[in-house]
């Protein structure tokens, strides 16, 4: 979860966020570098430091197009690299489907069992000592960690959008219509997110929190569950 | 083939990656092996042979469809 007050990205618990926190990095500075140069031109001009008769400057006319150029080039290639690795599916070793509806989300383990339950966000009152606020659940989405899953995410009603920041993931729910994320956890955990598309009164009162753990204890949930 | 579809089955974990439907959008996915689990079980009835390969769809369209679009 986000720490208060916090400014950058959570810290990455996925191969693909590690890879957009890189790539958000090197961007940052590639902006960075730009605003500089404007900054420190605007001043020179403003203290009349470039003034000139030039009227006729094919040189640096060339020069000024082709850079942006290979910067946008330097931009472009790393994001289209990551966009193509977000879309890879490695052969999932589970598929869950989360349905959102209003105000909740029901998870679905359907490759075996038939386990489904709602997961419904615990009110501020209800609150255990260290629970973080608007953010925990009752009922968890919990898989085993260092697999690759995927995830079905769609709507009962109107649109929502199923987010976990520290995964790098983020899918639209929409009625009639299913949508396939994946990720990979790299490490054990409890993995915060919230409802990223507006869907009424309690949009902001159906968080999601995914609990990445060792297969055994994964088994041992799934069992004591179906049963 | 039976006996590759039965080892089939056994070594089922999830529905596999379907060439036929490589994007994010899958919806179509769960839809064509619903129609075609069913289409299955009608066509090996009509002979009168075997109905195990028509596992594998439903387990596929199992592990795809949101329960309360097939029940």
């Amino acid at each position: 979860m986000a720490n208060p007050t916090q400014l950058g990205f959570q810290d990455a618990s996925s191969p693909i966020m590690e890879e957009l926190v890189e790539f958000h990095d090197h961007a940052l500075m590639v902006a960075l570098a730009i605003c500089s140069l404007v900054l420190y031109l605007l001043t020179l001009m403003l203290m009349e430091k470039l003034s000139s008769n030039t009227v006729d400057a094919q040189e640096v006319e060339l020069i000024w197009t082709i850079l942006p150029a290979i910067v946008l080039v330097l931009l472009a290639l790393p994001s289209l690299q990551i966009l193509y690795m977000m879309d890879e599916l490695d052969e999932p070793d589970l598929t869950i489907k989360a349905i959102g509806h209003q105000w909740y989300w029901t998870y679905e383990y359907t490759d075996f069992k038939d386990l489904t339950f709602d997961s419904y966000m615990v009110p501020t009152t209800e609150l255990l000592p260290g629970h973080f606020r608007l953010l925990e659940v009752d009922h968890r989405l919990v898989i085993p960690m260092e697999s690759p899953i995927r995830i079905i995410v769609t709507a009962d009603d109107v649109l929502h959008s199923w987010a976990i920041p520290t995964l790098g993931v983020k899918t639209d729910a929409i009625p009639g219509r299913l949508n396939q994320t994946s990720f990979i956890t790299t490490r054990p955990g409890i993995f915060y997110g919230q409802c990223s598309e507006i869907c009424g009164a309690n949009h902001s009162y159906m968080p999601i929190v995914v609990e990445s753990t060792p297969l055994i204890h994964f088994e041992a949930w799934s069992s004591l569950l179906s049963s | 083939m039976a006996e590759d579809i039965k080892t089939k089955l056994e070594r089922y974990k999830t529905a596999p990656f379907d060439s036929r439907f490589p994007n994010q959008n899958q919806t179509r996915n769960c839809w064509q092996n619903y129609l075609d689990f069913h289409r299955c079980e009608k066509a090996m009835a009509a002979k009168g042979a075997d109905a195990t390969p028509c596992q594998w769809y439903y387990r596929v369209y199992k592990s795809l469809c949101p329960t309360s679009w097939v029940s």
